[in-house]
């Protein structure tokens, strides 16, 4: 079941379409990344998701029907641009934060009192926000993100700010809420944390959605079929050993062992390479190289004609 | 609703709680209670005898006007326009007029003068005439007691059916005979503090809106707000939330000043009483003939405007209800007014410094009916004054300064509503503009672009 769908989205601005009849389905309790180069759209269809901007035309679903006004204390948003009133105690400001998102004096209280303490914050409490570093202020604004305990999360460029450390325990606050059920939406740039963390993920680019998916099976179509064999006693070029229809990619050598990348014909197994490879050398290592979602991302996006791509 | 009353709270709360607020609610009424008082002051402390000649119609104040420390009053048997005729000869400095009452007892007289009355007269007459006819009443009420001795008298009714306020026109009459309205000190004085009072406020709250929204703009959080609640939320909320700051600062202000002023002019009315009339006399009289009207005679005479000082009659001169009531209208929907478009002037810049360009043309119409204060002072029934009075963005500053010198009531409520339209159109203009506003960083909006935020839907 898909918690929210948005279909044929589109959004006008003045001079350009934000949004182009864009559909995505966030299967629930999933971490999904929503990605796509500076300025594809991301943020406005986050901010269309909040209800912080209502779409010109197409439909919203969550948890398979209309998303309506109320809908917003379900969702938790860490938006890209965040902060907190400065001037403002940590203590109060976060129950603002907690009420506004519709929890009750006391709810909030409490669970805000279970949060410091399991962040280990509670001397916070009374503390004026510019008094914290970012990286505290930081810690904050998840604890009141997630405080509601919303169904669905929104974070945009969750780990902007963080240092290593700091990425790594939001990293696992992040499984661990999807451990608890909940469902992630989640829009950045480093691909590697895509990589770690997403299940699903839609790419957007120029206003529309080129391509979208489980990440598993996104990455077995863009395999290109070339692998990475590493071998030794063996002087010539590597080509001159295999099938002409076989792509030595590149060739290269360390002490120890030479290294080369084949591209296999479609019909071609790893199997064809070894066999022709191994009456002449012996070989130490052979790897599928199959592509990061880095060069999965750049090559979506640096196609002439995009084509809608969605894979299941 | 519950969390728009979240955002008022927070607003109002962080607000109350600074120092600058309390610093400024105990300066605050000093400064106007120095206002209210030095030109009182000024004005009573005439160096001179003052001379008035007196025409009463009525006959019922003959001899009743007695001269006091440094007026002198004496009785003229002409009619009044061979008076008047005379006035600029005669060398004296007002002329009362009390016309003949068409039924019962007269309730208003005039005083004419070739300069602004000054207040100790204008005070003086006033408490002489209706300590008199409070006299005159409380008799004919006693007489119907006389008659039968046991029937109990209602000693309260009868003080507040007796209480009687005089009204005293004063004109002035120039060289050629002329005759113009002329105001006292007091008017301009109320008139122009409340319009600067009024400016000052919208102002300094107005402002404060502004930075409180760029205030959200500049430290991002505006997003995570807007993610809980609507935009116009967040503003309706910002703008009733300092509102009421400014309502309470100005609550506590009139407090305050009131507390200062009474106890600084109870300290002048010691040596500065106005002589009591003798109502002794007549409470010897009734005395004889029923013991509880010489009870009620006890009580008029503490209660009796007699023994306030000339600052203190002035000052209730002035209709203080109706002042501070249309003051708190017109600087509670000026400000709603004004503070939506400060909001969307918050909206749509990233920084302090990049407001100029925007609030020029909120500043103009501002600042252009407080220099216009002179002249609507000058003459409060012009036109100039009735259609800076009216127009929305001029009305709160412009009716504030006529409101003392006395509006007819239908332009009083065309300006009420006129600035309540006004005030819902500027509210739905900034909305517009703030939702878009807030969300965009770093880039610098035109006038152009502020017009496209209009349009979209």
């Amino acid at each position: 079941m898909n918690i929210f769908s948005a279909q044929s989205v589109t959004k006008q601005y003045a001079h350009h379409k934000a949004l182009d009849k864009v559909s995505i389905d966030v299967p629930e309790n999933c971490i999904f990344g929503l990605l796509g180069p500076n300025g594809a759209g991301k943020t406005t269809l986050i901010r269309i998701i909040n209800q912080i901007i209502a779409p010109d035309e197409g439909a919203l679903l969550f948890m398979g029907r209309p998303l309506q006004r109320n809908d917003i204390s379900m969702i938790g948003y860490l938006p890209e641009e965040r902060g907190l009133y400065k001037k403002m105690n940590v203590g109060e400001q976060a129950m603002y934060l907690a009420q506004l998102k519709g929890l009750s004096h006391q709810d909030a209280n409490k669970r805000l009192r279970m949060w410091f303490e399991k962040f280990g914050i509670n001397s916070w409490w009374n503390r004026k926000v510019e008094e914290l570093s970012k990286g505290m202020q930081q810690k904050v604004q998840f604890l009141v993100t997630i405080i509601h305990e919303p169904k669905l999360l929104i974070f945009d460029e969750p780990f902007s700010g963080f240092d290593p450390i700091n990425t790594s325990l939001l990293k696992e606050e992040i499984l661990a809420l999807k451990e608890n059920g909940a469902t992630i939406i989640f829009s950045t740039h480093n691909m590697e944390s895509v990589e770690e963390l997403c299940d699903d993920i839609a790419l957007i680019n120029r206003s529309k959605v080129i391509l979208s998916g489980t990440v598993r099976n996104i990455k077995k179509t863009f395999r290109t079929n070339t692998f990475s064999v590493s071998y030794n006693t063996f002087e010539g070029e590597l080509q001159s050993l295999l099938p002409s229809s076989f792509l030595v990619l590149e060739e290269s050598r360390d002490t120890d062992h030479r290294h080369a990348q084949v591209k296999l014909p479609d019909d071609a197994t790893p199997n064809d390479l070894l066999q022709a490879m191994m009456p002449s050398v012996t070989i130490y290592a052979v790897n599928e190289r199959i592509p990061s979602m880095n060069d999965i991302f750049i090559q979506a996006v640096t196609q002439k004609n995009p084509q809608t791509a969605t894979i299941s | 609703m519950k969390k728009i009353f979240l955002i008022i709270q927070r607003e109002y709360l962080t607000r109350v709680k600074k120092r600058t607020f309390l610093v400024m609610t105990v300066l605050g009424p000093l400064l106007m209670a120095a206002i209210i008082v030095v030109p009182i002051y000024m004005a009573t402390r005439t160096e001179d005898t003052k001379h008035v000649a007196v025409v009463d119609e009525s006959g019922i104040f003959l001899e009743k006007f007695r001269d006091s420390e440094n007026i002198m009053f004496h009785y003229l048997d002409k009619d009044i326009a061979a008076a008047k005729t005379n006035f600029s000869k005669s060398g004296d400095d007002a002329l009362l007029y009390i016309p003949k009452p068409d039924v019962n007892l007269p309730s208003n007289a005039i005083l004419y003068s070739e300069n602004t009355v000054n207040i100790n007269i204008t005070s003086y007459v006033r408490s002489v005439m209706s300590k008199r006819l409070e006299e005159l009443k409380l008799q004919a009420r006693l007489k119907e007691y006389q008659t039968d001795k046991d029937k109990p008298i209602p000693v309260d009714d009868i003080m507040r059916s007796v209480k009687t306020s005089v009204d005293i026109n004063t004109l002035k009459i120039g060289q050629d005979g002329r005759e113009s309205k002329s105001f006292t000190e007091l008017n301009m004085v109320l008139g122009f503090f409340a319009g600067m009072m009024i400016y000052f406020f919208i102002f300094l709250f107005g402002a404060q809106v502004m930075r409180g929204v760029i205030e959200e703009k500049t430290s991002r959080i505006v997003e995570v707000i807007i993610s809980s609640v609507k935009p116009f939320q967040l503003m309706m909320g910002k703008i009733v939330g300092v509102g009421l700051v400014g309502l309470t600062q100005f609550l506590l202000w009139v407090g305050l000043t009131f507390g200062i002023v009474s106890v600084v002019t109870g300290v002048m009315s010691l040596n500065k009483d106005v002589k009591k009339p003798p109502v002794e006399q007549i409470m010897q009289q009734q005395k004889a003939l029923n013991p509880a009207s010489a009870e009620l005679l006890m009580k008029q005479k503490d209660q009796g405007p007699g023994g306030a000082s000339v600052v203190m009659e002035a000052i209730n001169s002035v209709n203080f209800p109706v002042m501070i009531g249309s003051f708190i209208f017109f600087f509670l929907v000026g400000y709603l007014m004004y503070a939506a478009l400060f909001a969307a002037v918050g909206g749509a810049v990233d920084s302090e410094a990049d407001t100029q360009q925007f609030m020029l043309p909120i500043t103009i119409p501002l600042v252009f009916s407080l220099v216009m204060a002179q002249f609507i002072i000058r003459e409060p029934d012009g036109p100039i004054s009735f259609w800076l009075s009216i127009f929305p963005l001029t009305s709160p500053v412009t009716m504030m300064i006529r409101i003392p010198f006395g509006v007819p009531y239908y332009q009083v409520a065309l300006s009420m509503g006129l600035l309540i339209l006004g005030f819902l159109f500027a509210t739905w203009i900034a909305a517009k503009i703030y939702r878009t506003g807030i969300l965009m960083y770093g880039k610098k909006a035109s006038y152009l672009e502020l017009w496209k935020w209009i349009r979209y839907k």
